[in-house]
């Protein structure tokens, strides 16, 4: 069916290493194994990644990539071709009946370098990821590798490996678990995956066509060429077009999977007129529940191997990125030494209320498309049916809250605030995006920040900047592992400064001269402070890289 | 925190009650539950304290230690 995307063959090279040790294995190459593997091998780490099959993606994933995925793999230099081959879209709309009832803008604000959505096709991202990984030389990408076997002992973890004609071992200093919803690590281990099953069936049809429709997302309630049930349609690269079905939990898949039926529903929407192919289809059944802890030792788990969403709000790869994204450096910084093991647990910590969040939103857009019991759906349909006319029903209306990132709030990396905020990033935030001028030229203040170390934004003029921080940028910290770097954010032009010329940096931060904010390598809000204070910066940066009282002993920071 | 007022506050409690069974009549179970949806969604933005609205809840559910203790008149 498929015919604008050819699946790249990735070959098997049988394994040499038979009873080798590598400091880090990543088992599964999906959008969250590349992403991680990526991540450590941009900051220099050597990876080998294990993955069974021996291409990208196949079928109907992920298409929906939101702002703060689309920052980090800018860091990881794809931000440009996601926003070049993607489809740019902030607007949703909802209609009940034949009827558009409202619409939502998800970047209401301009100033801002990435848009609130990108839809691209999953296996075009896994795809670059491969790619990426490859050109930097550090991620030995084993394809048709199935992890069969794990034993997970206290200072490294064994692995047996099933390969073509035969299988191997391999033993890790860390495993990090990215083998997906159905995880063999997680099942072989024994760890519950707990959480519901939602009652309903799903038609996904990928639809090849030239349409009209603008790149929003559209979402009914009861449309008349599908009564009783909601559909989505959807932009993707390509021409492609998602469109989403609810079929009940009564349907019977097999009949429904039927081209000739699938075609007369998509007909019955777009029109006689409206010549369309079929790429790809699939029928779900979905699911949120997630692993009560995402760290067993010396096995992290991420992506969907630790926790699974519905996919309405987009939250499932976005999170997975995020868990890439949160744990990359902290494993670094255990692996040099520079922080203790215990750096780990903050993942599981951080994350786990990542994923809670996650699984309470999309739980209930779920609830609410699939309402469970009588009482929901009249709750549902009368909601539907005032926020025709009044707009206080309209916000209650849910058709899948999109994904946003976590804000680490309760985080023990966090120091926690002093002095007085009116707004801006609290602690635990992820850095707020703003345009700025360096140099003469526009630019973007995420692209200044460093990731293999902390970042003290500084605000105000350069002459009023605090000489501690223009001589030693990391305060007394050592300047080897994970040091600060001040950037400075300056409302006038001037050299060596970000020229915040529209003074967006400084409300979005909610900065006043001489506001300092510390920025984690995963560019999350570690701690601010009204005015710098040198030896503040460097107490926050120790207790963001987990160093606490004791460990301050062994590890020198 | 705003606590949900249990003292008798209508001035015409019959024709309240008379308004609320009349809205009802000739629907079938479903629009009936429909409309008692609405009511509720209308009466609770109205009162636009989600708190509020949780004691209400807990109150309709029967629950003594949500609801605040109601002084002795309203018996
Ligand atoms: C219909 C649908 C729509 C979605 N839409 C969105 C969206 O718009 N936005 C979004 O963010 N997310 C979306 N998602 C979710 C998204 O697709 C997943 O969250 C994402 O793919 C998870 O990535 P992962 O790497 O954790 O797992 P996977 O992508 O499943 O990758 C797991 C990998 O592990 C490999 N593997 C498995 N077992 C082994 C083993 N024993 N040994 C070695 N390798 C193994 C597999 O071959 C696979 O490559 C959607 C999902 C669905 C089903």
């Amino acid at each position: 069916m498929q015919s604008t995307y050819v699946h790249p063959h990735y070959a098997h090279v049988p394994p040499t290493d038979d009873g080798a040790r590598h400091k880090v294995v990543v088992v599964g190459g999906g959008l969250v194994g590349l992403t991680t593997a990526l991540d450590l091998a941009h900051r220099g780490q050597q990876v080998v990644l294990l993955d069974d099959d021996e291409t990208v993606s196949v079928g109907s994933r992920a298409i929906s990539f939101a702002k703060r995925t689309l920052e980090i793999y800018a860091r990881l230099g794809l931000g440009a071709r996601l926003l070049g081959k993607g489809v740019t879209w902030n607007v949703g709309q909802v209609f009940f009946g034949d009827r558009s009832i409202f619409a939502f803008d998800l970047l209401a604000e301009p100033g801002h370098q990435y848009p609130a959505f990108v839809n691209l096709q999953q296996y075009y991202l896994e795809q670059w990821l491969v790619e990426a990984c490859q050109a930097t030389g550090l991620v030995d990408l084993r394809w048709r590798n199935r992890v069969v076997a794990v034993e997970n002992r206290p200072d490294a973890v064994d692995l047996t490996i099933e390969v073509p004609g035969g299988s191997y071992r391999l033993t890790a200093e860390w495993v990090l678990a990215c083998d997906g919803a159905h995880s063999f690590v997680r099942e072989t281990l024994g760890l519950p995956f707990v959480g519901k099953v939602f009652r309903d069936r799903f038609l996904i049809a990928d639809v090849l066509m030239k349409a009209g429709f603008p790149a929003e997302r559209w979402f009914w309630f009861d449309p008349p060429f599908h009564r009783g049930g909601s559909v989505l349609l959807h932009r993707q690269a390509d021409d492609v077009w998602r469109i989403e079905f609810q079929l009940g939990w009564d349907s019977d898949p097999e009949a429904e999977r039927a081209p000739d039926r699938v075609c007369a529903r998509v007909r019955a929407m777009l029109g006689p007129d409206v010549p369309f192919e079929l790429e790809w289809l699939s029928i779900y059944t979905f699911r949120c529940r997630r692993l009560e802890k995402f760290r067993h030792g010396r096995i992290l788990f991420l992506g969907d191997a630790a926790h699974q969403v519905s996919p309405f709000g987009a939250r499932g790869g976005n999170s997975g990125v995020q868990d890439a994204d949160n744990l990359a450096w902290k494993l670094l910084a255990v692996l040099r030494g520079d922080a203790p093991q215990t750096l780990l647990d903050t993942y599981d910590e951080e994350r786990a209320a990542a994923a809670d969040e996650n699984i309470l939103a999309s739980t209930r857009s779920t609830d609410f498309i699939t309402p469970k019991n009588e009482a929901a759906r009249a709750y549902r349909d009368a909601v539907l049916e005032l926020s025709e006319q009044h707009a206080f029903a309209r916000p209650l209306v849910n058709s899948g809250r999109l994904s946003e990132p976590a804000v680490l709030r309760a985080s023990r990396l966090n120091t926690p605030d002093a002095g007085s905020w009116t707004g801006g990033l609290p602690p635990g935030a992820p850095a707020a995006d703003a345009p700025v001028v360096c140099d003469g030229r526009e630019d973007w203040l995420l692209r200044h920040l460093t990731a293999d170390g902390f970042t003290l934004l500084l605000f105000g003029t350069p002459d009023e900047a605090p000489a501690a921080a223009l001589t030693a940028p990391a305060g007394r910290t050592r300047q080897g592992a994970w040091p600060v770097r001040s950037v400075f954010v300056s409302p006038v032009e001037g050299d060596g400064v970000l020229w915040d010329r529209e003074g967006l940096a400084a409300a979005r931060y909610d900065a006043q001269s001489g506001t300092a904010v510390l920025l984690r390598p995963d560019q999350h809000v570690a701690a601010r402070w009204r005015s710098f204070d040198a030896v503040a910066v460097a107490a926050a940066r120790r207790r963001a890289l987990g160093i606490t009282g004791d460990e301050r002993q062994r590890i020198p920071a | 925190m705003s606590t949900l007022d249990l003292t008798p506050r209508l001035t015409d409690p019959d024709t309240l009650f008379e308004a609320l069974v009349e809205a009802h009549r000739g629907l079938a179970p479903d629009a009936s539950r429909r409309l008692d949806a609405k009511l509720v969604l209308l009466l609770a933005n109205h009162i636009g304290d989600g708190d509020v609205v949780q004691q209400a809840i807990a109150a309709a559910i029967g629950n003594p230690a949500a609801t605040p203790a109601a002084p002795s008149d309203t018996a």
